[in-house]
């Protein structure tokens, strides 16, 4: 069975490409644009790695992911952080909040893939299919 | 002629006087009657300088002491021949401040002191008294004429009592026409009109009498002349000092007798009748004087020897029968009394009713408030003061028994009252002079006075007894009444004179130079010595917001009566351009309140009245620079050493906010680079992610073109940015180009709202537009403009919240600038963002991000600049509201000055 | 923009102060002369000449009547005028100040040429 990554992106075009990346790799890829929709869609969908951008309409992406471990259910879940801004501070601020990664805007297509196999231990989707 | 007849002429005269007085005042009532207030009216009333002394009494004089009776008008005549020394800034003074006596003037110049009013008040009725007895003695005199000419068979039944009657006729006369007026700068018109028909009469009956004895008893000006020269008058010796000093007294008496400051200061009209009296009353002086010495020879040569000379004018025609001259003559002796009487006692009664009178009430009533009529309180004190001042006139009468000579006890008034004389020069003319030199020259001069003259005037054995006169008080001869210091063998009366006149003089000036005058003091003094410098001089700074003006009303209307008191307050507020009778009470207005009151009851009470109700009145920093140039030039230093304080500390400020501005601007930069960046990155990140997808080339061609798209798309809005932030930067340098030409502000708005229906285009707008205001012809730059017209309707369209959308666009044109507003009907701009939309990349929330860099208000405000106009937020205009204002032509660029 | 002769305003100002200073002096003249007759001795202990000391008396009388009056018409005329040189002033600074400058015309006219 594939594993399931909730994008949290605000931009279509970002979306769409990620989107892309991942579904290519075998991952199930649900999207999501609005900060305030987040955590009750997360919650519901209990997704094996959750992708949040940092600055989200409604509300910020460090935000959802403080209330979400704050929850044991949710200490453990894979998250990755993503910002256009690239500071340090942001890395910091995301790796305090419980962020296990941090990629910055715009990013090689081949990281971004490996990143979140790193994230989510994945056997071959082709072979899981076969089992 | 039958006394009863005498009695009915006198009765009759009386009844034509008052019928004048009555018709005159009804005459100015109605404003009909310009000539009341003319020069020749003014110079008549000034007549009253010539009294029943110098009709009766000058002849006698001549007789006695040959020329020197000309000295009494020969001083007057050089004072209003100089009038543009003194008169003329006297005049102006009492106009400006509204004096209403000596008294008043003397108080308000010295600091408004009630203590300087009082000590003249006391010696102007003191001094006045044996004048006012002089009238009464010469009317029972010519009454006396008229019984004991035998020929017609009757007797004056009791001199007494004829005196008596005379001065309770004249105090009623004087109540009634005197004190029908409380404002004493009302003047008193049908006194003044009664006082010139007297003028007349007196001059006429002299002349007549004159021209009688000259060519009709003599033969004409020859045979009068040879007479002289063989009269006793031919012997008559001409002592310098009696010369000299008799026309200074004189010119001193005319400037300080209370009844003649009335009428030439208080019942002055208009300054230049001054100019016409300045000859016109000498000539009047002149005119009474020319026959006095043919009189005197004449009489002298025709009558028995023994014949009282005061009484020439009278006895002459009537030994020769002229019962219609002499008629003439008593009428005219008659006049002259009456009209000095009347004003000396109005003069009087007003000094004693707002020196003495009011100030006693102000501190004796029991509250703070001004309660009851004032004005009936005022009035009846004058009426007193009037048959108080007669009264005292008829006892000095009884009790000098009438015995003393005309001429003597007219100088004696005339010395007490010169006294007044160098605290009068030093009010306007040396600004020096204080309360503490005028108390003390007044008062010494007052003692020399009443001890020299005054005491000894009623003879060996009156006051003083023979042995005082002979060896001085307790023996010690130098206090001799009439050798001071030894100074014997001088004539009596240039002796006090001149003594009086020393010791007052010294004492005022050593007064004035070693005492310090009180702030209020400098100022009057200042406006006083300075009046025809200080056009208009600023009012005392009353404390206001202390007094309630509605008290101040109750106040003046207690004095000034209902219906004048509400004029003027009307009147004020109107000037201050409020309604109503209320005006506030402004320094200015407690200041012209104080002027009006002061009119009624003297500078010194309205002061203290106001003072109670209004607090102290504070003498201001800029009043004591006025008044000493020495403090002007302290208070100047001291303001140099305030300004470079306030310099230094507007450095430091600008100095800190620079470094604000500066620390401001760099946090902002680092904010703006941080922007930036992540405005870049969005973009890239697309672009970056799908260009490599592309390049790994395993893409069906479908999906390949539509992500070639959104690359092509994300480049689109990476140029936009990047044109957007040069776009800014050449606007904020003033380094645009603008295309300059004329547009119509309708079209531009339809551009607008057609190139703005893109954003959201989903979005159904109702437009309100007024299209007649909008046929404006704009010369501006048409492409910017409807840039910023563009962006306003787009975030209106991006934002408006509103279910049923509407945007309104409002056009005036204000002068040379049109303002246009656009207004959505949404929630509008949270007041504490209102600043700072207009900043870069200020989006006011994630959610409202629809596609935009945040860099639209931002670019609109740096344009409508470089437009030479503005754009700003209109809070509470029931959703968000823009105001664009720009110059309907603009003919240059608006920084080219600058750069 | 007029402009009146300076001279001749100068002038009449002059005039002026010299007519307040004659009305300063006047007195004093007048009181020089009416002392005089202090320094006067008959001569030779004779009999004064009384009529004739009353004539020198009335005759400067008259004079100081007359130059007053003279004065007196001058002093109100330059008092009036000093009002109009004032008025005079005024008017001639609001004429200094240059026209509000016209307009380009009405809005309305240049239709035409907007486009």
């Amino acid at each position: 069975m594939a594993h399931h990554a909730m994008l949290i992106e605000d931009e279509p075009h970002i979306t769409e490409a990620i989107r892309f990346l991942l579904s290519r790799d075998g991952w199930q890829v649900s999207a999501l644009r609005d900060g305030g929709e987040a955590e009750a869609a997360v919650r519901a969908a209990r997704p094996d790695l959750l992708i949040l951008d940092l600055m989200l309409p409604g509300r910020s992406g460090l935000e959802i992911l403080s209330a979400l471990r704050a929850d044991a259910e949710f200490a453990a879940l894979p998250v990755m952080m993503l910002t256009a801004k690239g500071q340090g501070r942001d890395r910091e601020a995301a790796e305090r909040a419980g962020a296990n990664l941090f990629m910055a805007k715009p990013f090689s297509n081949a990281e971004f893939v490996a990143a979140a196999r790193s994230l989510v231990p994945v056997t071959d989707p082709a072979s899981g299919g076969g089992a | 002629m039958p006394f009863n007849l005498l009695v009915l002429a006198c009765l009759s005269y009386a009844i034509l006087l008052f019928a004048i007085a009555f018709a005159a005042e009804r005459n100015m009532q109605a404003g009909a009657a310009r000539w009341l207030r003319s020069p020749l009216v003014y110079t008549l009333s000034l007549s009253i300088y010539c009294t029943a002394w110098t009709f009766y009494g000058a002849v006698g004089y001549a007789a006695r002491s040959g020329l020197e009776f000309a000295t009494i008008y020969l001083g007057p005549t050089l004072v209003f021949v100089g009038w543009w020394w003194i008169l003329r800034k006297l005049v102006r003074i009492g106009r400006r401040q509204r004096v209403t006596s000596i008294a008043d003037m003397i108080s308000s110049r010295y600091g408004k002191s009630n203590l300087l009013g009082v000590i003249v008040t006391v010696m102007c009725v003191v001094a006045a008294t044996p004048y006012i007895a002089l009238q009464l003695q010469s009317v029972t005199l010519s009454f006396g004429v008229f019984a004991t000419a035998g020929t017609y068979g009757w007797a004056l039944p009791d001199t007494n009592s004829t005196a008596l009657w005379v001065a309770v006729g004249l105090a009623l006369f004087t109540i009634l026409f005197g004190t029908r007026n409380l404002d004493a700068n009302e003047q008193h018109t049908g006194i003044v009109t009664a006082i010139a028909v007297e003028a007349v009469v007196k001059l006429v009956a002299l002349l007549a009498v004159g021209i009688y004895v000259v060519w009709v008893l003599a033969d004409g000006p020859v045979d009068i002349f040879e007479r002289i020269n063989a009269s006793a008058l031919a012997d008559w010796e001409l002592i310098p000092s009696r010369w000299t000093g008799l026309i200074a007294l004189s010119a001193a008496a005319v400037l300080c007798l209370p009844r003649m400051f009335q009428v030439l200061v208080v019942e002055c009209s208009d300054e230049r009748n001054l100019a016409t009296a300045s000859w016109a009353f000498p000539l009047y002086l002149a005119a009474m004087s020319i026959f006095v010495v043919p009189i005197a020879v004449v009489g002298l040569q025709m009558l028995p020897a023994g014949a009282n000379p005061d009484l020439f004018v009278l006895t002459l025609p009537l030994s020769q029968g002229q019962g219609g001259l002499a008629m003439l003559a008593f009428l005219g002796g008659f006049s002259s009394a009456t009209s000095m009487v009347i004003v000396a006692s109005i003069a009087l009664s007003t000094m004693v009713s707002n020196h003495i009178v009011m100030p006693l009430w102000l501190s004796l009533r029991p509250t703070r408030e001004v309660t009851g009529d004032v004005r009936r309180l005022v009035l009846h004190a004058r009426r007193f003061s009037i048959a108080g001042v007669l009264g005292l006139g008829y006892l000095y009468y009884s009790l000098s028994g009438g015995s003393a000579a005309l001429a003597a006890i007219g100088l004696i008034s005339f010395v007490g009252v010169a006294q007044m004389l160098p605290a009068m020069l030093g009010a306007i003319f040396w600004r020096g002079a204080t309360r503490v030199g005028a108390s003390a020259g007044l008062c010494i001069g007052f003692a020399v006075w009443a001890y020299t003259l005054f005491l000894p005037s009623f003879g060996p054995g009156g006051v003083y007894s023979l042995s005082m006169f002979m060896e001085g008080p307790f023996g010690i001869g130098w206090l001799r009444p009439q050798a001071l210091f030894g100074v014997a063998g001088m004539d009596p009366l240039i002796h006090a004179l001149f003594w009086s006149l020393s010791l007052n003089t010294v004492a005022f000036a050593i007064g004035s130079l070693v005492s310090f005058p009180t702030p209020v003091e400098r100022v009057q003094g200042l406006a006083f010595v300075n009046v025809f410098d200080t056009e208009r001089t600023e009012p005392l700074a009353w404390e206001t917001g202390q007094v309630e003006t509605e008290e101040l009303l109750k106040l003046a209307q207690r004095i000034l009566g209902d219906e004048q008191a509400l004029t003027f307050f009307e009147h004020a507020a109107a000037e201050q351009g409020t309604g109503g009778y209320l005006p506030d009470p402004t320094p200015e207005f407690l200041d012209a309140l104080e002027r009006k009151l002061a009119g009624a009851v003297g500078a010194a009470a309205a002061h203290a009245m106001i003072a109670e109700l209004a607090g102290r009145a504070r003498v201001t920093v800029a009043d004591l620079m006025r008044v000493a140039d020495e403090t002007a030039q302290i208070m100047e230093y001291s303001g140099r050493l305030e300004a470079q304080r306030a310099e230094m500390e507007r450095t430091a400020r600008q100095l800190r906010e620079a470094n604000e501005k500066l620390t401001q601007l760099s946090i902002q930069k680092d904010a703006f680079l941080s922007q930036i960046s992540h405005e870049l990155r969005t973009p890239m990140t697309s672009i970056r992610a799908f260009s490599e997808i592309l390049m790994e080339g395993d893409v069906p061609p479908e999906v390949a073109s539509g992500q070639a798209r959104i690359i092509h798309e994300e480049a689109i809005r990476l140029t936009r940015l990047l044109d957007d932030l040069l776009d800014l930067s050449v606007l904020e340098n003033g380094t645009v180009q603008l295309d300059l030409r004329l547009a119509s502000l309708n079209e531009l708005i339809d551009r607008a709202l057609r190139s703005a229906a893109q954003v959201r285009p989903e979005r159904v707008f109702t437009i309100w537009r007024d299209l007649p205001s909008e046929a404006l012809f704009l010369r501006t730059d048409p492409d910017r403009l409807s840039q910023v017209f563009i962006n306003l309707v787009s975030n209106s369209r991006k934002y408006c919240d509103a279910a049923r959308p509407e945007l309104r666009i409002n056009v005036k044109q204000r002068g040379a600038r049109v303002i246009v507003d656009f207004i959505d009907n949404g929630s509008g701009i949270p007041k504490d963002k209102q600043q700072i939309i207009f900043e870069k990349f200020a989006r006011l929330s994630d959610q409202t991000r629809a596609g935009g860099a945040g860099l639209g208000l931002a670019i609109c405000r740096e344009i409508m600049a470089n437009l030479g106009g503005t754009i700003a937020y209109l809070p509470a205009q029931g959703g968000a509201a823009f105001r664009v204002t720009l110059p309907l032509r603009l003919e240059k660029h608006p920084f080219a000055d600058a750069a | 923009m007029r402009r009146r002769s300076p001279v001749f305003l100068a002038r009449r100002a002059y005039r002026l102060r010299r007519l307040r200073d004659a009305a300063r002096l006047l007195p004093l003249a007048g009181a020089f002369l009416l002392l005089l007759p202090i320094l006067w001795e008959p001569a030779g202990g004779a009999a004064r000449e009384t009529a004739w000391d009353g004539v020198y008396l009335f005759v400067i009388w008259g004079l100081l009547i007359g130059a007053a009056a003279w004065l007196a018409r001058g002093l109100v005329a330059g008092e009036d005028s000093d009002d109009d040189i004032a008025a005079d002033t005024a008017i001639e600074a609001m004429s200094d100040s240059p026209p509000d400058s016209p307009t380009d015309g009405p809005a309305g006219g240049l239709a035409g040429g907007g486009r």
